[in-house]
This record gives structure tokens, sequence and C-alpha cells, in this order.
């Protein structure tokens, strides 16, 4: 839609852009009270990565043995993977609960309504932010509590908050995405594996020049979520990087816009379709 | 009879429905491929001294872990047969009840042998080497086949006295956490801090230990691995049985 010129266009504009707004707020009240009512919904995606980084933090601590290994503390050097898992657990729950509205018409009685497919979108990937928030958070904190240093300090922290947050909105995008092609929850959890594989054929465990396999760096390599591992871990245990940084953002915010792009097709065509 | 009626039914679900055999298969490969390649250098570390390599060191958690999640899913299995429904006219059908656990129990085994099979071919393609003779192997065949029983009657047992799915974490996360505290990447001596003293009381350190001990043809704790084993089976059958009872009380 272009806005008329003058002071009636541009009210009027605001005006969309107000409703827009409202119409986003609601549908992330829904998505987030919707996850945070359901416990094992929030808490699992929480937990999981933490117990995950503990048994691997005491398990691999020798592994900072190894020649060339970035850090003494391999606590440090693992707590950015519970920031990518918890991006992977948004990724699985966006599409769940927007698989479920599909299921249950509730996608279809919304068509009915003025809502904007935007609105839509953003509402239901709302609720995921808010809780890839509390994870960043509880993440940093227990880093903190036992003993990692982050290098980059404070600023460091923000910026580690808001790369997690935007990862974790790449990935809620993409199963928003996944939702909306396959119209399915049990498809959508289907998927989960096959998400969680990405992370295990990355440099999560070691740094890529310390992978003796070829094959297995090459695949790290080639793999994106590397790059987003990297980016979160160079803030933690070696300062401002600035290839690091610039790749995790650049690779996330292209995920997010190409997974947002063919949702937002993805949903025309099942509101056209419903 | 009600034994194989169940584990026939259990073992054609299994390798009919892709979206029930494929996580157990594919999970345990996908540890295998992170573990022993992208953690590969890991055995390098000094003190680490274990001469059939790296990917044999996994190749035995990862043997052990699949037929643990073999039981894990099994117990999903139940737990889903308990909301559709089947569980109940199971229980008003069977004559011998007993013969549901032990059914189970068997579908449990042979889908845990299948995705034994699997690992074991993706870890000699790997290139895993193997010291230990066919004994040591029958040895690790059999800790394998008795870990698989322990984790099915764990799941049972939780399966029948929740009757619902949503005890699915239940059942995974204790056998999730055992699993994990335990010298999984490197050896128990090299541990430190409060893993070390987690995988010293941890029953899995001493199966891990025997376990590699096979494959390196130099059979270490096997004595403790079985009779602890032992134990587990003979503990989780009376918490399965029991759960079996509650299953009965509440009418399925």
């Amino acid at each position: 839609m272009v806005a008329e010129p003058g002071p009636a266009g541009t009210a009027r504009a605001l005006a969309a852009k107000g409703r827009l707004l409202d119409q986003v707020l609601v549908l992330a009240r829904r998505s987030t009270l919707r996850s945070l009512r359901q416990p094992g919904q929030v808490v699992f995606p929480l937990l999981f990565p933490l117990i995950l980084l503990a048994v691997n933090a005491g398990g691999l601590t020798s592994a900072t043995r190894i020649p060339g290994f970035p850090t003494s503390s391999y606590l440090a050097f693992a707590l950015a993977v519970p920031f990518m898992q918890g991006a992977l657990f948004a990724s699985i729950n966006a599409g769940t609960y927007l698989a479920i509205d599909i299921e249950s018409g509730f996608l279809r009685r919304l068509a009915l309504t003025p809502l904007r497919a935007p609105a839509l979108l953003a509402g239901q990937l709302g609720g995921q932010l808010v809780i890839g928030a509390i994870g960043a958070i509880l993440y940093i904190c227990v880093g903190l509590a036992f003993g990692v240093v982050i290098k980059t300090g404070v600023a460091g922290a923000l910026v580690l908050l808001a790369l997690s947050l935007l990862v974790a909105f790449a990935f809620a995008a993409l199963g928003a995405l996944i939702a909306l092609r396959l119209g399915s929850a049990e498809a959508v959890q289907g998927i989960f594996p096959l998400l969680f594989v990405t992370l295990f054929l990355s440099s999560f465990s070691l740094p890529r020049e310390l992978i003796q396999v070829h094959w297995f760096r090459t695949i790290a390599t080639y793999n994106p979520v590397s790059y987003l591992i990297e980016g979160l871990r160079s803030l933690i245990i070696k300062g401002w990087d600035g290839q690091a940084l610039g790749l995790a953002f650049g690779i996330a915010l292209v995920m997010l816009v190409a997974a947002l792009v063919a949702a937002g097709i993805a949903l025309r065509t099942r509101l056209v379709r419903t | 009879m009600v034994a194989r009626a169940v584990a026939w039914r259990s073992i054609h679900n299994t390798f009919t429905n892709p979206a029930i055999l494929l996580p157990s298969v594919i999970f345990p490969l996908f540890f295998l491929v992170a573990f022993a390649g992208g953690l590969s250098s890991v055995g390098k570390i000094p003190g680490f001294n274990y001469p059939p390599g790296y990917t044999a060191f996994q190749y035995v958690f990862v043997l052990l872990q699949s037929a643990a999640f073999g039981g894990v899913f099994t117990g999903f299995s139940i737990a889903r047969d308990f909301e559709s429904g089947f569980a109940r006219r199971l229980l008003l059908g069977a004559p011998r009840r007993s013969g549901i656990v032990a059914g189970y129990v068997i579908g449990a085994a042979v889908r845990g042998a299948f995705t034994a099979v699997v690992v074991t071919v993706a870890a000699l393609v790997a290139g895993m080497r193997v010291s230990g003779g066919g004994v040591d192997l029958l040895g690790l065949a059999t800790l394998a086949l008795l870990v698989n029983f322990c984790a099915t009657l764990w799941g049972c047992g939780v399966a029948m006295r929740f009757r619902t799915i949503q005890a699915g974490s239940l059942i995974q996360m204790p056998v999730f956490i055992l699993l994990f505290v335990a010298p999984v990447y490197v050896p128990q001596k090299l541990l430190s801090g409060w893993i070390s003293v987690a995988a010293k009381v941890n029953p899995v350190t001493a199966l891990l230990n025997a376990g590699r001990g096979f494959v390196a043809g130099r059979p270490v704790s096997v004595g403790l691995a079985f009779a602890l084993l032992a134990a587990l089976v003979a503990m989780f059958a009376v918490w399965a049985m029991r759960g079996l009872r509650s299953a009965e009380r509440a009418g399925g």
C-alpha cells in the first residue's frame, strides 16, 4: 500500500502501523502465555542445554590440554552451545504451535478477521523470542556463576544477548516456515532430529582447526551453524573479533530474512487454501 | 502366547513405521559421527591410552546408549498404547498379564539388536579397530542386551504408572543423565572435578569400562559390570511388574 501524501495520508499510515503493532502485540502475548502455561515446553528447552553443558564441560575438561586449544576453561568454550540449542528449541516450538493452530482451524478463523499476515507471523514468533531471551539471560548467569569470564565484558554480554536473540528469531522463523509448508505438528516434530544434526556436524565441541577427521572438518566448515556458534563463542573466550561477529550476524540475518520471506509466501498460500 | 503376540506387534510396529524406527537408529549414528568424528583429537590428550583408537572408544558408549534408548523408546510406545486405549483392551484380553511386560521386553531387544548392528557397521566403515576376540564380542553383546532389558523395564514401569506419553521426559531424562555422567569422552582417570566423583558412583562407568575392555581384548570390571546389571534387571523387573499392577488397579 502506498501512503497518500499530506497530513491525512500520514495519519492514516500511522493508524495502520498502530493497528499492525496492536495485532502483533495481541498475538505475541497469546504466544508467550501459551508457552509459559505449559511448563514442560519451557523448562525442558531451558534445562536440557544446561544439563548437556554440565556433562560436556565436566567430561571434556581435559580437552583443553590439546595443543592449540583456545582457552583453559572448557566451560567457557562450551557456553556458546546452549544458546544454539535454545535456538533449535525455539524453532521446533514456534513450528509446533503454528502447526497446532493450522490443525485446530485457529488459523482459518484468523483469516476471517482483518488480521494482517505479517502480524500473524511476528506475533507467533514473539512468544519464542521471550523464551529465547529468558534462556539467554539464564545461560549467561549460569556461566558467570560457575566462573566464566566474558572476555568482552558487559558490552560483550549485551551483544551476546542480541546475537542469541537474532539466532533464535531466525530459527523460530524457520520453524514457522516448516509448519506452514507441512501443516502438521507431528511432521514438525519429525524435522527436529534433522535440525539437531546441523549442531552435531559443526564446531560445537572443538575448534574447527583441531578437528582431525577431514570429512568432518569439511562439513563443519560448510555448516553455517559453525559460524553462528563461533560468533557467540568469540565474545566469551576471544574478545572483539570482527570477522567472527560479522559472519554470525550476517548468516543469522540472511537466514531470518529468507525464512520470513518464504514463510510469508507460504502463509499466503495457506490462507488461500483454507 | 501373550508375550509372543505383544512382541510380534511391537516388532511389526517398529519395522513398518519409519517414524518409530528412524529416531532410535539415527540418534546413535549422530552421536557416533559427532563424537568419533568431531572429537577424534581428544584421543591425543596426554594420558589417553586406548589402543583400538578413539572411534572404538566412542563406539562402546554409543552401542550401550543405543541399547538403553531402544528401551526408552519402547517405554514411549507403551505410554502411547495406554493413551490410545489399546493397552486397556490388552489387559482385558490377556490371560497372563506378566506376558505383556515380557512381550515388550522381547520387542525392545529386537529393536535394540537392529540398532546395534547398524551402529557396529557404521563404526567399522568409519575405521574402528577391534582387538577383542569372539568371546569378548559376545560379552559386549550380552552387556548391551542387559542394558536394553534394564532400560525397557524402567520405561515399562514408568509408562504403566503414568499411562500418558507426557511421561516421556520422565522415562528419558534419568537414562540420559546416567549415561552422560560417566567417562563418555575420556577414560575415567582423565576425568576431574564433580564429574569424576559422580562417575565413580555411577554404575554406567563399570559398564563402559567393561565394554571398552572387551573391544580392546583386555577385559576389565567384567564381574562388577555383570553383577550390577543382574541386580538392575531384577530391580527394574519388580518396578515394571508393580507398574503393571498399578495399571490393572486403574483399569488400564
